[in-house]
């Protein structure tokens, strides 16, 4: 076929082993022996991609486990528990990897959330509003997205710097988000506690548990889907001569998929509690893996992902292919902090309740630092929202590592504080690697 | 699009004819007068020294700057360029030296960039790639690896071959050249001349602009000069040579008798 370009001899002016380590493994190996070679290269060369962050969990899982009183790290109810609290910094980290791909920060990303989440939580009260569930998180996701529109405008049409206009944001949405607590009899306390179906419904984001056997079901329904859907895309690309992967790594690709499902579900469907029964995938993980999914459909597969893409590598580029840089913007900020409440209404529902004692200065750092140790650059124009789940596991690991030791708030704070050195050590010196050819920015 | 070019127009008119353009900033005045042909089929090397105007006339062309007054013949009916968007609607597309791709996306991505294919609400990437993939060889572009690498791992040549096929892939009918041989070495420069020749062969009109005249009388067949924000002259590349075309860069005139005279036709 005309895709594909006839084999020539290598560009004369560059060495051949350059080459080859800066070219992404999937598009240049026919086979898994070839893919695998390549992918060393290119570590060798500096661009590591997700090895670093997957040797960190392997790291955090060994080192904590072996120090775990009665090793209880990698047992079923800790590991639950791990995800659960990892889940809102992973969600916050999807978040702010909008603000980060286009070049750009968000420091509001906690208390834009919290605000968010704080409304939900007094909207159901059946005390006061007594909000259907649906309805009171709908309306606390559309603030969240008012206040990144305006962020984000701000921004773009005032040509302010995200650093300061978030940082305002920040201070603001605190402000906020503390006047929306103190509404109602609640003393600014208001829980999730209560016999009410919508108090109900926003706890159990949280802590409810899906049937195990229909977390069997939904679990192979997924893995089926997606592993047909690469199969067949990956085999219609090969059939009509584009640029594909070879077929043993498409079948690799799926079974790593399908062993994670399998260990996932097999984990959370062992019972967990101590007296009764308590097993069943938790409700928090399809959530996560919603927005997981949405978003990687929104940035790999439609215009208004490929433009932020564009925009944080060239913008100027990006202008003139007649794209309006300003709306992309302010859609990007948007959506961070429609994702950002969704992050902290999980927050919410892990709490079971809302105070005003909320991290979410805190939480904005996790964001950025989960993003970062993912593998997201801070400098714009890579990431995915798949490395907001990755980095969060590993800061969420830490976390709850240290917390099983008893280790005080101080050591989670400089542990933390180190491996996000690390990761923006690693994304800055792959960034150099990547831009030793021809290729040189300011 | 095509539906009115039937009609005869005046058959041997050239692609574009550009007639008194004037150009100010502010109190100064940028260009005065310029009258340029761009004939189909050939390549005209727009020549000057710094300042002379040319990056001016070429953004009055692309659409990016405004005229004070200006008219252009295209394909013989008078037509307006009063943005980007038009010059691109006529068939003019620009490549400016800095290229505009962007490093993080890969060949295909680029070359499709504000113009992507969807299908469903969701991009067409099969039907880009083998797009992209045609115009890249019908322009012998052979040198790269896979289409989709990113382009921060091409060579200088790869992505100047790369920002001229995302040029050309539009049914293009002028496309422009800032400097594109400035940043490279001999190799690539000789694969960037051989494209320029390409395009010209496929009948579309080429404006290159360049100071190495080197690569001008290697490749042009026409060759317009600018001092001073004057086009002082053009004319087909045959009736210069190397000294001529300095001496009107340098004083916007020849001084031998029997040169080029100002404006043929």
């Amino acid at each position: 076929m005309a895709g594909a370009l006839p084999e020539r001899a290598p560009d004369l002016t560059a060495a051949p082993e350059a080459i080859a380590a800066e070219l992404p493994p999937e598009v240049v190996a026919q086979s898994l022996g070839e893919y695998v070679r390549a992918y060393t290269a290119r570590i060798r060369a500096g661009e590591s991609g997700v090895l670093p962050v997957i040797v960190a969990m392997v790291a955090i899982m060994v080192v904590f486990e072996a120090i775990s009183p009665n090793h209880v790290f990698l047992s079923p109810v800790n590991l639950v528990n791990l995800f659960q609290q990892s889940a809102v910094i992973m969600v916050l980290a999807m978040a702010e990897g909008f603000a980060l791909v286009i070049g750009e920060i968000d420091l509001s990303v906690g208390f834009v959330g919290a605000l968010g989440a704080a409304i939900t939580v007094q909207l159901v009260q059946p005390l006061t509003t007594n909000w259907p569930w649906w309805a009171a998180i709908l309306a606390g996701l559309f603030a969240c997205a008012v206040f990144g529109a305006i962020q984000g405008t701000l921004v773009t049409r005032l040509r302010l710097p995200s650093f300061i206009v978030t940082l305002a944001g920040f201070l603001i949405a605190n402000g906020l988000f503390l006047k929306v607590l103190l509404l109602g009899p609640f003393s600014g306390y208001p829980n999730l506690a209560g016999q009410s179906i919508n108090l109900q419904v926003v706890y159990y984001l949280m802590w409810g548990s899906i049937d195990p056997v229909i977390s069997w079901i939904g679990a192979a329904v997924v893995v089926i889907g997606l592993g047909l859907f690469m199969w067949l895309g990956d085999a219609r690309r090969r059939s009509s001569g584009l640029v594909a992967p070879p077929v043993s790594l498409t079948l690799v690709k799926i079974g790593l998929i399908a062993v994670i499902a399998i260990v996932v579900v097999g984990i959370c469907n062992t019972n967990r509690a101590n007296l009764g029964t308590l097993e069943g995938v938790p409700w928090v993980i399809p959530i996560v893996l919603a927005v997981l999914g949405a978003w990687t459909v929104l940035l790999q597969r439609t215009t208004y992902g490929r433009y932020v893409y564009a925009i944080g590598g060239n913008p100027e580029a990006t202008r003139r292919a007649g794209v309006n840089l300003a709306v992309v913007r302010t859609v990007a900020f948007t959506l961070c902090s429609f994702t950002a409440g969704v992050g902290m209404l999980l927050y919410a529902s892990l709490l079971g309740g809302m105070s005003n004692n909320v991290q979410g200065g805190q939480y904005v750092l996790y964001a950025v630092a989960a993003a970062v140790i993912g593998g997201t650059s801070l400098f714009g124009g890579r990431g995915k929202p798949l490395h907001g789940i990755l980095g969060g596991l590993v800061i969420g690991g830490i976390y709850n590592g240290m917390y099983l030791q008893g280790l005080s708030v101080e050591w989670e704070y400089i542990v933390t504080g180190l491996v996000l050195l690390a990761a923006v050590i690693i994304d800055s010196v792959s960034r150099r690697g990547s831009s030793s050819g021809s290729v040189t920015r300011v | 699009m095509t539906a009115a070019v039937a009609e005869p127009g005046p058959t041997d008119a050239p692609l574009l004819r550009v007639r008194g353009l004037d150009k100010h900033f502010g109190p100064v005045q940028a260009l005065y007068h310029v009258d340029l042909d761009l004939p189909s089929g050939k390549v005209t090397a727009l020549c000057g020294d710094n300042g002379a105007g040319k990056s001016v006339l070429t953004k009055c062309i692309a659409g990016i700057y405004q005229p004070d007054h200006a008219e252009f013949l295209w394909e013989g009916h008078p037509a307006h360029i009063r943005s980007a968007r038009d010059a691109s609607r006529l068939g003019i597309e620009t490549v400016y030296q800095d290229l505009a791709l962007a490093d993080n996306l890969d060949i295909v991505q680029n070359m499709f960039l504000g113009r992507e294919r969807t299908s469903r609400g969701l991009l067409d990437e099969d039907s880009m790639e083998r797009a992209a993939g045609e115009t890249l060889a019908s322009l012998r572009v052979t040198t790269v690896k896979s289409i989709r690498q990113p382009v921060a791992s091409l060579s200088g040549g790869q992505r100047q071959s790369v920002a001229v096929a995302k040029a050309v892939m539009w049914n293009s009918k002028l496309v422009i050249m800032d400097e594109p041989t400035a940043a490279l070495g001999v190799v690539q420069t000789k694969m960037v001349l051989d494209l320029i020749r390409r395009l010209r062969d496929r009948g579309l009109a080429v404006m290159v602009i360049s100071h190495n005249l080197n690569d001008v009388f290697e490749v042009a067949d026409r060759i317009a000069v600018m001092y001073l924000g004057r086009l002082v002259v053009q004319g087909d590349a045959a009736t210069f040579d190397r000294q001529s075309v300095v001496e009107y860069m340098t004083t916007g005139a020849a001084g031998r008798p029997g040169g080029p005279r100002a404006k043929e036709s």
